[in-house]
């Protein structure tokens, strides 16, 4: 018997816009003007989200907190093709995501204050709350399909993770049994080459963290994480895919962490500078803003407006933050069981009294 | 009342649960096809289907995981683990997100999920199949633990655990299955949580013991009877909740308690339950309270040494007899 090839695989890379603003129309998603102009101001807004909060740590007004400097793009745009009916299971590096699906901003500066209020998510958005610990979240997404499937609603389950997370049990177990049950899950990964220290050549020897997918029976795709039409295209036709019984996909997201892991971390000790140089030239928002100026969509005043506009937003979001107050000790029992026991109900009352 | 097993009354619970509610289903290793390791599951992939009885692939993290997910989009995922043991592989899921999650979302979800584990030692299995990890999960705030000593409180207490909002480890012992016992046939039996059971009525010592252990307890019970010492037997059934009014109130009134425990000794329930004895009723105690636990080794794979390691009628009656001759 002859020895042959049984299984190959082949891995799609998806870029539409390139570095300097342009776009390949064959592929363009068919935004109109304003649409473009809305994905412009999002990515503006998640940058200044960005910006404030690393500011407010420094002044100590909120806790340790992760940039999303660089990931506008893959956040924004693959938030943009999420409807409302769907479900999301976040890690901790997506806030371009809650921004884009109208997250209330103060709920963000809440929950990195350090106030778990800020992650009870309004009734109408099906967003859980955010995943610090590595990729443990992407067995509940999984599950959170499954139970979708069995349900027959019609959604999709989108959950997000980093380039670390495909090193863990979580994410090959979770993969491997979205495969067998064909679950309407979309995986999008972020991967932004750095885990705290740790470059994605230290994760995996494979050449994609796309074609780790393939080995689970369903289809993984690299897109340009920082080109937002691109990331929106491949999520939007892996939720179509989702929804209509076609089973999981893997999104990679090529991207690239332009700042610290979080505010506890100085990248500069271990990252070389000539590689977050090259990456700058990348940014995303540059990058859809030279489009827009080709397209005569952007102008100076159109730029400044709009970055006053989401600074205006912050503001008011950071007030609404910080005007609320704080738990009250027994918030920290009540929420702890669905029922409390009557040890728990004493313990309770004693805090209550004392504190 | 019918007499069956502590299998099928443990199957009858899922059954009738499953028809009751259809957001009931279950998924673990061979539970489908093969129906349980323990034939737990026997019969619910034909009545129920493949969408609603699941085999997984081996993957315990992500079983509970899943279940953890579902849970929160609304099924009521009864996930097996073969056996208690492999739970440790999932003790990230069940520590870090099963048992906080309603916590860390502020209250906003409910997670009503079972995982039921069968466990215990007594069968020859060796050091990593022969544990009992009661207590991990009992120290963990957030989660119920089940731990059924009869055929009818298997069956009352895992439809609590089904219909509970709280996620519960439900612990069932692997040398109970082929225990029968009377089982009430009403649909709606249901034992609520945190409620001990007083099996057996005395007044000279308390003995506090759960699942197997209650079982062994009895016998003990009957064995001193005939040497004229009278035992009050409390069975937990819930470790968490924990109704310690009931044994702090037979140790207050008896005077003398003996706690019977399978897991370790070191940091034991045991512990923590004469503790509890010691807080509320010391004035009233005659005698130390005395633990009977498993040894503080791996389980040993002979069966002589293994029966060494885990309590027995023996045991428990020579711990009885010591309180008995104590006084402080």
């Amino acid at each position: 018997m002859p020895e042959e090839t049984i299984a190959s695989l082949a891995v799609r890379r998806l870029s539409i816009l390139d570095e300097s603003g342009t776009a390949d129309a064959a592929l363009l998603p068919s935004f109109s003007d304003d649409e473009i102009r809305r994905c412009y101001e999002l990515l503006v807004l998640s940058r200044a989200f960005d910006t404030r909060a690393l500011a407010l740590q420094r002044e100590g007004r909120i806790g340790t907190y992760p940039s999303i400097l660089g990931q506008e793009a893959a956040q924004v745009g693959s938030a943009l093709a999420i409807a409302k009916s769907d479900w999301v299971f976040p890690s901790f590096r997506e806030m371009g995501m809650h921004i884009t699906l109208g997250y209330p901003l103060d709920l963000l500066f809440r929950y990195w204050a350090g106030d778990e209020r800020g992650m009870h998510a309004p009734d109408d958005l099906n967003i859980f709350p955010v995943c610090v610990s590595v990729g443990t979240h992407i067995p509940h997404a999984v599950g959170a399909a499954l139970a979708a499937k069995l349900r027959g609603d019609p959604i999709a389950v989108v959950t997000y993770f980093g380039d670390g997370a495909t090193s863990k049990g979580d994410f090959h177990e979770g993969f491997n049994l979205a495969g067998v049950y064909r679950a309407p899950v979309v995986f999008i990964c972020q991967n932004n080459q750095w885990a705290i220290s740790v470059p994605v050549a230290r994760q995996t020897a494979a050449t994609t963290l796309a074609q780790k997918a393939w080995a689970y029976g369903f289809e993984g795709v690299q897109v340009d994480g920082n080109d937002v039409f691109a990331v929106y295209r491949a999520t939007s036709e892996s939720l179509e895919k989702a929804r209509s019984g076609g089973g999981p996909t893997f999104i990679e997201c090529l991207t690239y962490r332009l700042g610290d892991h979080t505010t506890a971390d100085d990248a500069s000790r271990y990252r070389p500078a000539v590689e977050l140089e090259a990456w700058r030239g990348r940014d995303p928002i540059l990058r859809l803003r030279r489009y827009m100026e080709q397209k005569g969509l952007w102008s100076e005043a159109y730029g400044k407006d709009v970055q006053q506009q989401a600074e205006a937003r912050i503001d008011e979001a950071v007030h609404m933050a910080e005007s609320a107050p704080p738990p009250e000790p027994g918030e920290m029992v009540d929420a702890a069981c669905a029922t409390l026991s009557p040890r728990l109900q004493r313990q309770r009352d004693e805090l209550v009294q004392t504190s | 009342m019918p007499e069956m097993t502590y299998r099928d009354a443990l199957n009858l619970a899922l059954k009738e649960e499953m028809r009751r509610d259809p957001m009931v289903v279950t998924w673990g290793e061979d539970v489908a096809l093969y129906e349980g390791s323990f034939k737990v599951t026997r019969g619910l992939l034909a009545e129920f289907g493949e969408k609603r009885v699941l085999d997984t692939p081996i993957s315990e993290n992500t079983i509970v995981g899943v279940a953890v997910g579902a849970a929160m989009a609304g099924l009521r995922p009864v996930a097996e683990l073969m056996t208690v043991n492999f739970a440790l592989l999932a003790m990230d899921q069940i520590i870090n997100h099963m048992s906080k999650i309603r916590y860390m979302f502020a209250g906003q979800t409910h997670l009503p999920m079972v995982i039921r584990a069968p466990g215990g030692g007594g069968s020859q299995l060796g050091a990593q199949h022969s544990q009992s990890l009661e207590t991990f999960f009992m120290h963990a705030p957030g989660i119920h633990v089940a731990v059924p000593a009869t055929p009818a409180d298997a069956k009352g207490l895992l439809k609590a655990a089904i219909r509970d909002e709280n996620p519960v480890m439900f612990l069932e012992h692997e040398l109970l299955y082929n225990s029968k016992g009377e089982v009430p046939e009403d649909p709606e039996f249901v034992i609520p949580f945190g409620k001990c059971d007083v099996k057996r009525e005395g007044k000279d010592v308390t003995i506090v013991a759960y699942s197997r252990m209650t079982v062994l307890a009895l016998q003990a019970a009957s064995e001193l009877e005939k040497e004229g010492i009278s035992c009050e037997v409390v069975d937990l059934r819930t470790l968490s909740p924990l109704d310690a009014d009931t044994f702090v109130v037979s140790a207050a009134k008896t005077g003398r308690a003996v706690v019977v425990e399978e897991c370790w000794r070191t940091c034991g329930l045991g512990a923590e339950i004469a503790s509890r004895i010691y807080e509320n009723c010391f004035d009233k105690l005659l005698a130390p309270v005395e633990r009977v636990s498993g040894l503080n080794v791996p389980m040993p794979y002979s069966r002589k040494l293994e029966k060494l390691c885990i309590p027995q009628v023996g045991t428990i009656v020579a711990a009885v007899k010591k309180v008995m001759n104590e006084k402080y």
